[in-house]
């Protein structure tokens, strides 16, 4: 049997072909200023970085419900949690590194116990963030932010699926962490590709093997199916953009359905989206599983692409994994 | 002196340019400071980077890497050449420092805040050896915004840390713009004289008064100095100066000529 692409996802005409490029963060950035117009209680803080987190739109537009507070992301959380308190829906934003772990404590003990509806927005994810190196190349996002209760994690594909994911953080309550990325990534999605929190979508049909990625590895878990599919392995591709709460039924469905599973994210696997998986697979329906990610490495400094390619982050990583799991489960 | 200040300035221009990002802004606003202190001030041996006598130097703001490698290459730790492999992969040369690639860091850093605290416990444990070495640490006036700065500036003060000597970039700016705009630091002497500081103002770009001011630091005893330094960014680039869109860009081939014929003449 061979994969077939999900037609109800409407996914990009050009996937397969001269696929358009861009960032993450502009999804943000456009997500924003639509909240800025439809809802008066979004607010936006940001630590002295807000062109390269996309907030200046929002502050161009709105410059009364933006906030900068200068080089102080603890401060910044705190402020946050206070305005929740006044039924504000703070947008609290920098880069992935600084927000998720300088202010951690402030998000673990302020935010996610207390449980204000405080949204993260974490920039510069993952190893392609490029020359500025490791200490900006946040690889530790998903990990220190499903570890907490009351939480809601979500590491959208590309800017179309990063805009929806901003519109519903504000639409629901509680505190939110969103990932997303600096550098240009294939548009996978478009404006009529469904998208609900705590959902995983299933963009490729197939009973062999499932693919699970998130982030900007859905795409390469695309192409990576279409090269199985050539060599008469049926692959099923899901995008898991929501990491927590996981969407449990889908990954027991392609666990008991393919038997055999890849995860695919641009971070940590030790505690990231993969190890969610994992977590999910073991206790209801084990099967072999390979964990496409970092491997307990710091980033570098170098290009996007040959970073992806150093760190194997790329289609032809999921590839060799799949066909090893594939022996794995013989 | 001058003309190493000089040739670091063009340093920090080529190599920004020849890896096509990185921060020139604040690297040439710290250029004397850091002339100073490798060429002058410091007890270091570039040969022997972890000769235990050495005083010790702090970068808090990580950033500003391309003039402490400047600074770091013409003391002779590594070759000037090196300089062009800046955040290339496979360099040395990270964005952001890291020790364990290049020896004579003495910490990898990048997350603004950290190094104060750093050099404090430095300042600690070399005294408890009854050392008598120096600690320098270099932080950036929007720097001054994070919290643990100031968590710091108490230690410092409370442990009477005079072996510790901070300084402070102050060029009035940082990404999104003017310091007074994004998070007033002002006043900035007087906040840390309320701390326990011993606070010399110098205008840092002029090496007599920034070694001075240095010297003063050293004799001065039973508390911690720092020295506030008025600089500009992008000091010796007329199109850099005073802009904050040139704290983390790299100047392109034909900005880069005409930088370097600015500094020709400077
Ligand atoms: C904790 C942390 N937050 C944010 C940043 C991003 N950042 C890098 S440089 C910079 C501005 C620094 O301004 P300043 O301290 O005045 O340095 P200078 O003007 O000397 O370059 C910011 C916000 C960072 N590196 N670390
Ligand atoms: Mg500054």
């Amino acid at each position: 049997m061979s994969s077939k692409d999900n037609k109800e996802m409407y996914l990009s005409e050009k996937l397969y072909g001269d696929v358009d490029q861009v960032p993450t963060r502009n999804g943000y950035g456009h997500g924003l200023v639509e909240l800025g117009e439809t809802n008066k209680d979004v607010v936006v803080l940001t630590a002295d970085i807000s062109d390269s987190v996309r907030t200046q739109w929002f502050a161009d537009k709105y410059p009364d419900r933006f906030i900068e507070v200068g080089i102080s992301e603890q401060d910044m959380m705190g402020i946050a949690a206070g305005l929740a308190t006044v039924g504000k829906i703070p947008f609290v934003s920098t880069y992935g590194v600084f927000c998720t772990g300088r202010a951690w404590d402030q998000i673990r003990t302020t935010v996610a116990y207390g449980d204000f509806n405080v949204k993260i927005g974490g920039a510069h994810g993952g190893i392609s963030v490029g020359a500025d190196g490791a200490t900006h190349q946040a690889l530790e996002e998903i990990t220190l932010t499903r570890v907490l209760p009351n939480m809601t994690v979500i590491v959208p594909a590309d800017s179309e699926e990063t805009k929806k994911a901003t519109l519903a953080a504000a639409a629901t309550d509680g505190p939110f962490m969103l990932r997303f990325g600096r550098e240009k990534v294939p548009v996978v999605t478009t404006e009529k590709t469904p998208f609900k929190v705590g959902r995983a979508e299933t963009y490729v049909f197939g009973d062999d093997i499932s693919i699970i990625a998130c982030g900007p590895m859905v795409y390469e878990a695309i192409i990576a199916a279409k090269e199985l599919d050539k060599k008469g392995i049926s692959v099923r591709v899901i995008n898991m953009h929501t990491v927590k709460p996981i969407d449990k039924e889908t990954i027991i469905k392609a666990a008991k359905e393919t038997g055999a599973i890849v995860t695919a994210e641009e971070h940590q696997v030790a505690g990231g989206m993969g190890s969610a998986v994992a977590e999910v697979v073991v206790e209801n329906c084990p099967v072999p599983i390979k964990l496409v990610g970092v491997r307990d490495r710091f980033g570098e400094s170098g290009e996007p692409e040959e970073l992806m390619v150093e760190f194997n982050l790329k289609s032809t990583d999921i590839i060799k994994a799949a066909e090893q799991v594939l022996e794995m489960k013989k | 002196m001058k003309k190493t200040a000089n040739e670091m300035r063009k340093d920090i221009i080529k190599m920004t340019n020849a890896a096509g990002s990185g921060h020139p802004g604040g690297s040439l606003s710290s250029v004397e400071i850091m002339t100073a202190l490798y060429f002058k001030i410091m007890k270091h041996d570039p040969k022997k980077h972890d000769w235990e006598e050495r005083d010790r130097f702090i970068l808090s703001k990580g950033h500003a890497c391309p003039v402490l490698y400047s600074a770091m290459a013409r003391s002779g730790y590594f070759p000037v050449e090196e300089l062009k492999t800046l955040r290339k992969l496979g360099s040395r040369l990270q964005g952001h420092p890291d020790r364990k690639k290049l020896p004579g860091l003495e910490i990898s850093c990048g997350s603004l805040g950290q190094g104060l605290s750093i050099a404090a416990g430095i300042s600690i444990g070399l005294r408890m050896d009854k050392k008598d070495q120096r600690v320098y640490c270099l932080m950036g006036d929007g720097e001054l915004q994070e919290g643990q700065i100031w968590e710091a500036a108490m230690t410092g003060a409370h442990y009477k840390l005079d072996n510790l000597c901070g300084i402070v970039d102050v060029n009035n700016l940082q990404i999104d713009g003017f310091t007074k705009d994004v998070m007033n630091v002002e006043p900035i002497g007087d906040k840390w004289r309320s701390f326990g500081w011993h606070v010399i103002e110098v205008d840092g770009h002029n090496l007599e008064e920034v070694i001075k001011a240095f010297e003063e630091a050293e004799k001065t005893k039973g508390m911690p100095t720092v020295i506030l330094a008025k600089t500009v960014k992008g000091k010796g680039v007329s199109f850099m100066e005073n802009k904050a869109e040139w704290h983390g860009a790299a100047p392109n081939s034909e900005q880069t000529e005409t930088a370097l014929k600015e500094l020709e003449v400077y």
